[in-house]
């Protein structure tokens, strides 16, 4: 049904969307725990370097990528000096790519998800014996996780889809960073390649379609699980 | 003072200042720590500020909050225990259950994080979901309950957490009356079955003189008299800052005969003074209160014998306030050597014509219709017989 160079873009982008979201998602939190609910100086830089990806053009995020990321830059460097990873030209460069540019999504989600949260329930379980970390786990995270659920639908919807930033960092290299958006965008230009990508197109419309689905349905589990249904 | 609690029983220090926004609370008081201490004034008084300034919810601006040697804060010595370590409970107005939990694991939720004072748990889950009738919720998810069931359960969370006090901020405010007529045994029997000191908050003097045994009066975030219900409930200061307490008098008494024939009770408000009422099935002996509304009791100067009124009561007037309405409040002491005092409300003309002042001798009719059920309050203390120990304490103008 499906050829092997589609099916290897289409693992690739899972695997790329998947490894940046997994990644991302702890980051996410903790960073929309402190802009929700701390007060520090820098807070509204903060807000903006997270915020940037969603009005810079990608391409701009794929260059600063590039600069800090890349084999001679101050990060990537470092990392590649000292325990030999490179970022660029990979797969793991290209899911970098699509974390920085979904992160705003995710960070957002979970943000409003975090301010919904019953402060008074937190401090009831203070009065009932629970520390700070053990409040935030056992009450806080819970009640968190329909937004945690549709901010990584998003945020991973975002990741598969990134075009600009990925191509910038990491090329167009098939099989390592040719991820759907890149397979269609090189079959494009590509004489009679619009047969072959319209069956692309209509692969990533399905998954996105998928994953609307999948995210509704898990947030009413979600939801219903714990009562405000 | 029960002699088995006073030596048990801790105090509580609440020596602090907080200001929340144009609101300011000081409060100076040491309380013992034993059976329900009610705090009691309206909306805005405090009430909720003194309970979160013990949880540790609020913290003072500057001050010191211990319960006997363990400071919970001292703003000098720069101590303010966190919370979670303070091992008191709350119970609050909004019941707080965890939505995502069932009502089981918020029962539990306390209890397995109560470290070694769980192992030996004075209060165990069943002995709580016993006690609190909530048997058959274990299994529902909070969402489900009834606000009544709710608040039930979240009462049980507190007392699971085997906390050394249990601080009650208007558990039953958010409720109706079918409910709240619900809620209200539940919390009498866990007073008399648990040894765990409550801090009561309420704006609701029936639920205060049913439950507590010692009030705190707060008045606009200060502290207006603390100490025992009976005594302080009768001062002028206090009586004036509530309506419904400064329309009638809160007598204690004792159930000491019933008349089958006439369906009345007769209880004994003071030495030898008799009051008649419609007919409670309680056992003889058993200590109540009485609360006499003020305009249902009128004054005679001698004993009149041809009026339907069966309870007169001679006593004499001790005070005179004037009230708004060319009405008079009147105080009487009544029986020979109590300090009894019954409030009657009459009007000014009354009062000139029959010259009332200070030192005359009385009649106080009160219509027994007038005290049904509803002013009957039940006691405030485990049922004990009047002449042990505690009781004469508590109702000691009794005799044995």
């Amino acid at each position: 049904m499906l050829t092997p160079t589609e099916i290897t873009a289409l693992r690739l982008s899972l695997q790329v969307a998947l490894t940046a979201v997994t990644f991302s998602l702890p980051l996410a939190v903790l960073v929309a725990w402190l802009l929700s609910r701390f007060e520090f100086p820098g807070k509204t830089l903060l807000d903006a370097v997270v915020h940037l990806p969603l009005v810079l053009p990608p391409v701009v995020i794929g260059f600063f990528l590039l600069v800090l990321f890349g084999t001679k830059g101050p990060i990537g460097g470092w990392l590649y000096e000292t325990l030999g990873i490179r970022l660029i030209f990979t797969r793991n460069g290209a899911a970098l790519a699509a974390a920085v540019m979904s992160f705003p999504l995710l960070v957002r989600a979970i943000r409003l998800s975090l301010e919904a949260v019953d402060r008074r329930l937190e401090a009831a379980a203070r009065t009932l014996g629970a520390t700070r970390l053990d409040v935030f786990t056992s009450v806080t995270l819970p009640l968190m996780l329909p937004g945690i659920l549709s901010g990584c639908v998003i945020a991973f919807a975002a990741a598969l889809g990134d075009f600009g930033a990925t191509i910038t960092f990491v090329g167009n290299v098939q099989g390592e960073t040719q991820t759907l958006s890149l397979a269609i965008y090189s079959l494009t230009q590509t004489p009679d390649g619009d047969a072959a990508a319209l069956r692309l197109v209509l692969i990533s419309l399905t998954l996105a379609l998928v994953a609307l689905f999948v995210s509704e349905w898990l947030a009413r589990r979600v939801r219903r699980f714990i009562g405000r249904a | 003072m029960d002699s088995t609690v006073t030596s048990r029983s801790e105090r509580l220090l609440i020596s602090a200042r907080k200001q929340l926004g144009r609101f300011d609370f000081e409060c100076d008081v040491d309380l013992p720590l034993a059976g329900v201490t009610a705090l009691f004034g309206a909306s805005g008084s405090g009430k909720s500020t003194m309970i979160y300034l013990v949880a540790g919810l609020h913290q003072p601006d500057a001050g010191r909050i211990a319960i006997g040697s363990r400071v919970f804060h001292d703003s000098a010595a720069r101590i303010d225990i966190p919370i979670e370590r303070r091992e008191v409970g709350v119970v609050f107005q909004d019941d707080r259950l965890f939505p995502h939990l069932t009502v089981q694991q918020n029962l539990l939720f306390g209890l397995r994080r109560a470290g070694t004072r769980a192992q030996h748990a004075r209060v165990t889950l069943d002995a709580v979901v016993d006690l609190l009738g909530i048997s058959a919720l274990l299994a529902r998810r909070p969402h489900t309950l009834s606000g009544g069931e709710r608040q039930r359960v979240a009462i049980g969370r507190a007392l699971l957490a085997q906390p050394r006090l249990l601080l009650m901020d208007e558990p039953l405010a958010a409720l109706d009356a079918p409910r709240k007529a619900e809620v209200l045994p539940y919390i009498e029997r866990l007073r008399d079955e648990f040894d765990v000191p409550i801090l009561y908050v309420s704006h609701s003097v029936d639920e205060v003189l049913r439950l507590a045994r010692r009030v705190v009066v707060l008045d606009k975030g200060r502290v207006v008299a603390a100490g025992d219900i009976d005594e302080v409930l009768q001062q002028p200061a206090v009586a004036r800052l509530f309506p419904a307490i400064e329309a009638g008098s809160v007598l204690p008494c004792v159930v000491r005969d019933h008349d089958a024939r006439y369906a009345l009770t007769m209880l004994e408000v003071a030495p030898g003074v008799m009051l008649r009422v419609p007919r409670v099935d309680l056992p003889l002996g058993t200590a109540l209160r009485v609360r006499i509304p003020a305009r249902d009791v009128a004054l005679a100067l001698s004993q009149p014998m041809d009026v339907s009124t069966v309870n007169r009561v001679a006593g004499s007037v001790v005070n005179m306030t004037p009230l708004d309405g060319a009405l008079v409040d009147v105080g009487v002491r009544i029986g020979s050597s109590s300090s009894t005092v019954l409030r009657s409300r009459v009007t000014l003309e009354a009062a000139e014509r029959l010259a009332l002042a200070p030192g005359l001798a009385v009649w106080c009719l009160i219509k027994s219709v007038a005290l049904d059920r509803a002013t009957l309050l039940l006691p405030a203390e485990p049922l004990r017989p009047p002449s042990s120990p505690a009781a004469n304490e508590v109702w000691g103008a009794l005799p044995r």
